[in-house]
């Protein structure tokens, strides 16, 4: 490979860290988008004229078909349904560095080149486990969000001897593969348990520790990469899997702090499986004294009368698609000179970033979207707090019920305005199964209904309100 | 092939590790899911390898994984970064003043 080439690869890895530093800056970040795409295609364009390539129409082919398909999803595609996309897209890069790599091995194979001994036959593992488990994992990560299955956690006998005995296997597998890495038949092995750890890892986490298991296949798409960038022997792989990689663990330290909860436990603790049990049963007791529902006509009165409002979104929002009904509330209690801000809680909604996105989309200026801590002294001076489809994250449970599953995961105070309205389908607990004493609050008011409608209503019963 | 051996990978690894923390940990929440479909985007640069693996012009079993390797690792490409071009298009300021009646049309 020639010197170029190797140059070519530097370049494209310099522009994914110059585009990476960019995202740090909404007002940057289009362009720091845009030169990691030029990266990518240094990267490309440079492999395919270096002579390494001999056959062109294949090449080609692969490239415009996963073109088209690429731009057709991109472009198709709800806001709503984006943690699905990058699950998907999560899967297909895992996949591919796995193919990659697996392509090696059984080229090598052919050729009779020895590859033992070396950093090689190790890395071709490497690749091939977390590629596969990418692969497999971002499906059902995918079927869940897209409610194919059933979003909770689900659980069988026997779970962790399963799942212990299937981590032996691929131990055994992988050791093998290393000592003796042109046994096509043990490739195959190892592939078929890779996949199926990715479906038994994935399986039973539920719904609302997606943001955690998304950062988690994120990262380990690109430590796949990595890994065939040993294989190959290629930098610009190694460069950019190991940024990547990086990127996601980050994401995933991050959302396992907002849930006070371990990588394990989200992990391997399915919430109802163990310590779960003995709060949903106590949850009888939680019950303190009758909710109240009052319409949106009642809401509208309070709210016209206030300074200050704080919205906080919660999947909820995005499951009823009312991120557009809700800015058109907040420009009109703004219009009519009420502060408003939107409270931004790390896990809210199903990946990193969810909430943002959809109140991006539609059109809520970024700085009126406000992270947890810093908004979180603020609930004392504003009047009306509301929850849009939130429940675990604003649960006052965790900040002072030792028993309760969610104590010490980090909540949004809204008990602590002079009024919080919850607007919600029904009475149904949150994704942790425990009642919200939030709700029995005196200075809480329910507004039971779906959340766009609510804020549809809302906004007419202001607007009848104050004309 | 490269003949960097496999040391100077391993330092390669680590010194893009420590880059990519310093560079991600200023990311701000508000970015985040940008950045994960962004940084996604940029894992499908095994489409480098599935280049070199399908376009081997051997017709066989490698290059027909090659040739899929292609196909997911440029959907990966693709859509990854033109739906990132998509949703940081929508993270506007506050609007200029005046405009607050007409942001339906924005949407």
């Amino acid at each position: 490979m020639s010197t170029l080439i190797q140059i070519a690869y530097l370049v494209a890895a310099v522009l994914f860290i110059l585009g990476l530093r960019n995202l740090s800056n909404p007002r940057t970040a289009v362009r720091g988008n845009a030169l990691s795409a030029v990266g990518m295609l240094v990267a490309i364009v440079a492999t395919l004229v270096a002579n390494e390539v001999m056959d062109y129409t294949v090449v080609a082919a692969g490239l415009v078909v996963g073109a088209g398909i690429g731009a057709v999803m991109a472009t198709r595609i709800q806001m709503t349904a984006m943690p699905q996309m990058v699950a998907l897209l999560n899967g297909f890069g895992g996949s591919a560095s796995a193919l990659v790599a697996g392509g090696e091995l059984i080229s090598a194979a052919q050729t009779g080149e020895s590859l033992a001994g070396g950093i090689v036959p190790f890395a071709v593992v490497l690749s091939i486990l977390i590629g596969g488990i990418t692969l497999t994992g971002s499906l059902v990560a995918f079927a869940k969000l897209q409610e194919l299955v059933g979003g909770s956690a689900v659980t069988y006998p026997l779970q962790k001897s399963a799942n212990a005995l299937l981590g032996v296997l691929v131990i055994g597998a992988a050791v093998s593969l290393t000592v003796d890495p042109l046994n096509l038949a043990t490739l195959s092995v190892l592939v078929g348990l890779s996949l199926l750890l990715g479906v038994l890892l994935v399986l039973p986490i539920g719904g609302a520790d997606m943001p955690v298991v998304i950062s988690l296949l994120n990262s380990y798409s690109g430590l796949a990469a990595c890994a065939t960038g040993f294989v190959l022997d290629n930098s610009a792989l190694v460069v950019s899997g190991s940024l990547v990689g990086a990127s996601g663990l980050i994401l995933t330290r991050i959302m396992c702090d907002a849930m006070n909860r371990s990588l394990g436990n989200v992990l391997f603790g399915a919430f109802g499986a163990e310590e779960g049990v003995a709060s949903v049963s106590a949850e009888g007791g939680v019950e303190q004294g009758s909710v109240t529902a009052y319409t949106p006509i009642d809401a509208a009165v309070v709210l016209s009368s206030a300074l200050r409002v704080i919205i906080v979104p919660g999947y909820g929002m995005a499951v009823a698609q009312a991120q557009h009904a809700v800015r058109e509330l907040s420009d009109l209690l703004i219009s009519e000179g009420i502060q408003v801000q939107f409270a931004i809680h790390p896990v809210a909604g199903r990946m990193p970033g969810h909430m943002n996105v959809l109140l991006a989309e539609a059109d809520v200026p970024y700085e009126q979207l406000v992270e947890m801590d810093e908004i979180n002294p603020q609930f004392l001076e504003t009047d009306v707090a509301l929850v849009l489809g939130a429940n675990d994250v604003v649960n006052p449970q965790a900040r002072s019920d030792v028993s309760s599953p969610i104590y010490g995961m980090p909540i949004l105070d809204v008990d602590r305005a002079k009024h919080v309205f919850v607007i919600k389908r029904g009475m149904s607990t949150g994704f942790a199964g425990i009642q919200n004493p939030l709700f029995f609050h005196d200075n809480t008011m329910m507004i039971f209904g779906d959340a766009k409608k609510v804020m549809i209503q809302l906004a007419e019963a202001v607007r009848d309100y104050t004309s | 092939m490269l003949e960097v051996p496999a040391v100077a990978a391993l330092t390669i690894l680590v010194l893009s590790l420590f880059v990519g923390v310093e560079v991600i940990s200023k990311v701000p929440p508000l970015l985040h899911t940008p950045l994960m479909s962004g940084s996604n985007a940029i894992s499908g640069i095994s489409v480098v390898g599935a280049l070199l693996v399908a376009g081997s012009g051997n017709r066989d079993l490698a290059a027909v994984l090659g040739f899929v390797a292609i196909v997911l690792a440029t959907i990966n490409v693709i859509g990854g970064f033109l739906v990132t071009n998509r949703m940081l298009a929508m993270f506007k300021q506050t609007r200029r003043p005046g405009a607050d009646s007409g942001r339906g049309e924005g949407a």
